[in-house]
Formats: structure tokens, sequence, C-alpha cells
């Protein structure tokens, strides 16, 4: 066990140490967000009602959850060209922990996450998010963050190990996560939808996700969210790091 | 290889204790592809086997199972005296594998690479950088130690890749196709290091498309093709095996290539073969066969640029094997003409430098 714990912090370094020297995945990161949230806010923000929040309020729990989502396409990408280099088979000749390439892949993930949701923050407390929590509920709602991209990062563990290349692993990730974060309530409230996507918005994880965030950070009516958030946070890692778990032993012949 | 090794190879035939790598009936197939087909291989501890085969003959297949990557369909392999699947944990420890991808992390600088393999290994963090310095410093990485290896080139990435197969001083070393795709300086520095390596007791199995690799780097050699080990012995065994010394006769520019073939024929109970200006032929004994030649040459009536009398080389040995190979089955055509095409093109390389 002790050596399963080492190894995997060894991997989750090493992930960590090549991330700055691939510009392109460090820009994905953290220009990008910023860009989505000033768009949100100033371009289709005054257009969009929010009953009882300003709409900076209502958008930065949603938009860092879409966020946190698709933090762990860092995770399909790195694993893809770990394959497909060889370096799995490096590993896995190694007298390492197996569980190690995939843990420490998904933790990795984490630490990014982390810098991901502090730019985020910071971008939104300087264009006027104000939290109207108690510090519990604050730190409370990180942490919902970050459990909600871990279970995604086992999301896309599975995309990187079943698709051929690094680019459709992350096309992949994208078309089936992106419309689910836009069919929720990330940007706008889902009042404002056709009946069928209200429909579909209201069981939606993400809506979930983001109303429980809502709830600790600014304060809106909970109805039991949290406790579904962490279910579905829950569901999900279980299942897809199952399936990444028997992917990762087919596409490696173990 | 001195001839001495080869014939301690010999007399260690007998222990079992001095096997290094025992094969029996190794099966593996994915899906309707065969890939291996009942393969017995043996290697000597402080010998080193060379596998050779063209793309698809199953070398690698053997070696990811051989280094516990896969597992066999059927069969059984022992190496170091430890079963590949059943003790494949234990067995991680105490050998080496450098790839034919040259498995390196390209975003990570050469120190950081060996390193992080070295605490994989279980080693601290101060220790594993110790051993990574001592390596980068052995296979003369020092002074790129600490760029990223996208910035190396093949030959320093494939002498990288060795170091991280070093870093836990395995006794065994699995080589997979070590210099394929290198340029000629490159492979001849990487065979160099090879020969270091082998010369300090370890055992060494190197899988090689490349006949004047495997005659120069291994003590036996097995002739893999489509899944089966269809030869093997001492490189000198194998060019015994296919027998007589041949003779090759190069045409002057414009000559009947036809017609010196059949003057030619009488030397040899074979038809000669007949290769771009080049006439070959399995000629019955030495003595006396070139003045034959060029008396029958010049009553044709037939100018020669170059004659020379060669014992065979791996490369005879290659045709005449997986010639043979794809005589008995025929759909497998397609595959014969990549091994003649294949031969022809290490020809032409060693013509470049080696014929005078």
């Amino acid at each position: 066990m002790r050596r399963a714990i080492s190894d995997t912090l060894v991997i989750a370094e090493r992930n960590l140490i090549r991330l700055p020297r691939a510009p392109e995945l460090l820009i994905a990161f953290t220009v990008q967000p910023i860009m989505f949230v000033l768009l949100f806010r100033y371009v289709f923000g005054g257009a969009i009602s929010t009953p009882g929040f300003s709409y900076v309020d209502f958008l930065i729990p949603g938009i860092i959850v879409q966020n946190i989502a698709f933090g762990g396409f860092v995770t399909a990408i790195g694993l893809n060209e770990d394959v497909h280099r060889g370096l799995i088979d490096r590993f896995r000749s190694l007298p390492m922990a197996r569980s190690a390439v995939l843990a420490g892949r998904t933790l990795s993930d984490i630490a990014t996450n982390c810098l991901s949701i502090a730019i985020l923050l910071c971008t939104g407390l300087i264009i006027g998010f104000k939290f109207s929590a108690s510090v519990p509920e604050i730190i409370g709602g990180i942490g919902l963050l970050l459990l909600f991209g871990y279970a995604f990062s086992w999301f896309f563990a599975f995309v990187g190990l079943l698709v051929s290349t690094p680019e459709s692993a992350n096309s992949v990730g994208f078309i089936l996560i992106f419309p689910l974060t836009f069919i929720s309530s990330a940007f706008v409230p889902v009042q404002s939808m056709p009946s069928v996507l209200r429909a579909f918005a209201k069981v939606n994880p993400f809506t979930i996700t983001v109303d429980a965030m809502r709830h600790l950070w600014v304060g809106a009516p909970a109805g039991g969210y949290v406790w579904q958030a962490v279910l579905w946070a829950g569901g999900i890692m279980v299942i897809f790091a199952l399936l990444a778990v028997a992917r990762y032993q087919r596409a490696t012949g173990g | 290889m001195p001839a001495a090794e080869v014939s301690v190879t010999h007399a260690a035939r007998q222990s079992p204790d001095t096997c290094a790598i025992e094969v029996r009936g190794l099966c593996k197939s994915f899906g309707e592809v065969k890939a291996l087909i009942g393969v017995d291989l043996d290697v000597q501890r402080g010998t080193v086997l060379g596998l050779l085969g063209p793309n698809g003959a199953g070398k690698t297949t053997l070696v990811r199972i051989l280094t516990t990557l896969l597992k066999p369909d059927s069969g059984r392999a022992n190496v170091l005296g430890l079963d590949v699947v059943k003790d494949a944990a234990r067995l991680r420890s105490e050998i080496g594998l450098a790839g034919q991808y040259a498995a390196v992390d390209e975003n990570l600088t050469g120190l950081e690479n060996l390193t992080m393999v070295g605490r994989l290994y279980g080693d601290s963090r101060a220790g594993a950088k110790a051993r990574a310095q001592e390596l980068l410093a052995r296979f003369d990485l020092t002074e790129a130690a600490r760029r990223p290896t996208k910035t190396y080139s093949g030959g320093m990435r494939r002498r990288l890749d060795l170091a991280a197969a070093l870093v836990a001083k395995p006794p065994l070393l699995f080589l997979d196709e070590p210099t394929t795709g290198l340029d000629p300086r490159s492979r001849l520095d990487l065979w160099t290091v090879i020969e270091e390596l082998v010369a300090e007791g370890r055992t060494a199995l190197l899988t090689t498309q490349y006949l004047d690799e495997a005659d120069r780097l291994a003590d036996t050699i097995a002739v893999t093709d489509h899944g089966r080990v269809i030869a093997s012995g001492t490189p000198d065994e194998l060019k015994d095996r296919i027998g007589g010394e041949r003779l090759e006769v190069r045409i002057e520019d414009g000559g009947d290539l036809q017609a010196a073939a059949n003057a030619l024929a009488p030397l040899s109970d074979e038809p000669p073969t007949l290769d771009g200006e080049l006439v070959r032929v399995n000629v019955r004994q030495r003595r006396g066969s070139i003045v034959e030649a060029v008396r029958r040459l010049s009553e044709a009536g037939i100018g020669v640029d170059d004659l020379l009398l060669r014992r065979p080389t791996l490369d005879d040995v290659f045709i005449a094997l997986t010639g043979h190979a794809a005589e008995t089955s025929p759909e497998r055509a397609d595959a014969k003409s990549e091994g003649t095409e294949r031969a022809g093109r290490l020809r032409d390389r060693r013509g470049a430098g080696g014929r005078r």
C-alpha cells in the first residue's frame, strides 16, 4: 500500500512537471476560462434574467462547475499519448504498483483543478462576485468542486484509453460534455428553457451540482442538492473508474 | 563474438541453472492473427540471443510476453527461473526493457526521466537522482541532462531509453529493435554501447530486422518468421547450414546477364540467381572455381567487373529460410516479397561499404 501511494505520487509529480512544458494545455486552463467568464458577464449577461441574484453571482458557481468538469481532459490527452508512445509499456515493465498510472494521472488533475478554481475565483471576485456564505460553506463548495472534477477525470481517463489519438480524445470529451453543461442551470435559469429541455436540465447532474454550489456560495435555497451532487459525483467516479481500469487492462494486454 | 564464448555457450547447454530464458510451446493470438505459434527458445546466461525476423514475425509479441507485458495463450516461459505469468511481479525487478519506440517522456528532461524510473523501482529521490546522473554520464548525455528529451536526436533518445532499462542494474536486458530507424553513425555508437553492456556479463535478448546487427552482437541467433522460430544456432552454424561458398560475379554494364548465368550454371547443382548486374552461384567446391568461372565467362565473351568468392552471409541464410517458409504456404506470397525486398535493402547498404 505504501508503495502504491509513493508510486502514485511519482506519476502525479511527473504529470505536473511536464504541464508547463506543453503551453497549449496551460492556456486551455488559464486564459480560456477567463475569456468565457468575461464573455458571459459582459456580453450575454445583460440579456439573462436571474431573479434573486446579480448575474455575476449566478454565473460564477455555474462556470466553475463547467470548467472543473473539463479539467480532466488533460488526463484524456496524457493517457492517450502515454499508451501510444510506449510509456505505459515502460511503466508496466517496472516493479511498480499497477494502480499508480491511472491513480497518479487523476491525482495530478486535482492539482490542476485547484489552479483552475483559483484563477476563476480571482477573476470572479475582480468583476464583482460576492460570497454570501460562511467559511465552512466556501470550503465545502471547493471540496464539492474537486470531487466533481475528480469524477470527471475518470470519465476522461476512460475516453483517453478508448480513442486512438489525443485529438479525438479531446473532441469526444468535448462533444459529450459541452451540451450537458449548457442544458443545465449553469448559465441561465432552467425556467427559461422550453419544457423538454427544462425536464432534462432539471435532472442533469450539472444542474444539481451548480445548484448545490449556489446554495453553498451565494445562499440559494438548497433542496438537498448538496447531497445529491455528492452522490452523482461518487456514482460517476465509481462507474468510470471501473470502466477506465477495465479498458486500461485491455488496452495494455494485461 | 570470440570463438571461446561460443563454445562456453555450448558447454552450458547441459545445465538448466545456466538458462536465463527458457520458452516452451508459446502461443499467442490477437483475434484471427496468430502472432506466435509454438515458440521454443533457450538463452544461456551471459550470452546474447538475436531474434531475427521481418516485421510481423512475432518478435515484439515474444518480448512483450517475456517482459510480463502480455500474457501468453498457452505454453510457458521462464525468465531467470521465474514464470512470466505467476512470478510476473518479482520478475519485473530483474529485467530491463528498451523498446523500439524509445519510451521516454518527451516533456521531461533526461535527468527527470531516469530519476522517475529509479523512484518507480522503489529508490529514494536522492538515490534515484544519483543513479540517473551516473547513467547519463555513462551514456554521454550529461550535457543534455537538463533539456527536455523532445530536443534530443534519435540516437540520444535510444541511449536514454537504454539507460532507463539499466536503472536497476538488471542482469537481463531485452532490447526490442534498439537501432531501428537510426542513422548509421548512431547505430554504430549504440552497437558499441550494447557490446560494453554485454561484456559486463549481462544476458540480453535482442530483436532486430538487421542481419548485420545480429551477426555483430549476437552469440546465438533465432530466425523467426510468421510466429515460429524457423532456425537457430550460432551465426556460423546458420551459415554452414545452407552450405557452400557463394560466387558473385558483377557483369560489365550492358553485359548479357542471362548468358553469364548460363555460362556459370555448370559450377553448381542449383540454377544461378540474378540480381541487378550480379550473378550468384552456390558453387559445388571452392577449389578452382574462380579460374573455372573466369574461363567460362571469357569463352562466352562476357566482360566481368568484379568477381568474389565468399562464405554465405546471414543474408543468404535469411533468404533461404524465409523463402522456404513462403513456398510452403501460397497465401503468404506477399510476405515473401517483403522479406526479399528487405534482404535486398540490406545487401545494398552493405554493398556500398563492404565490397572491394
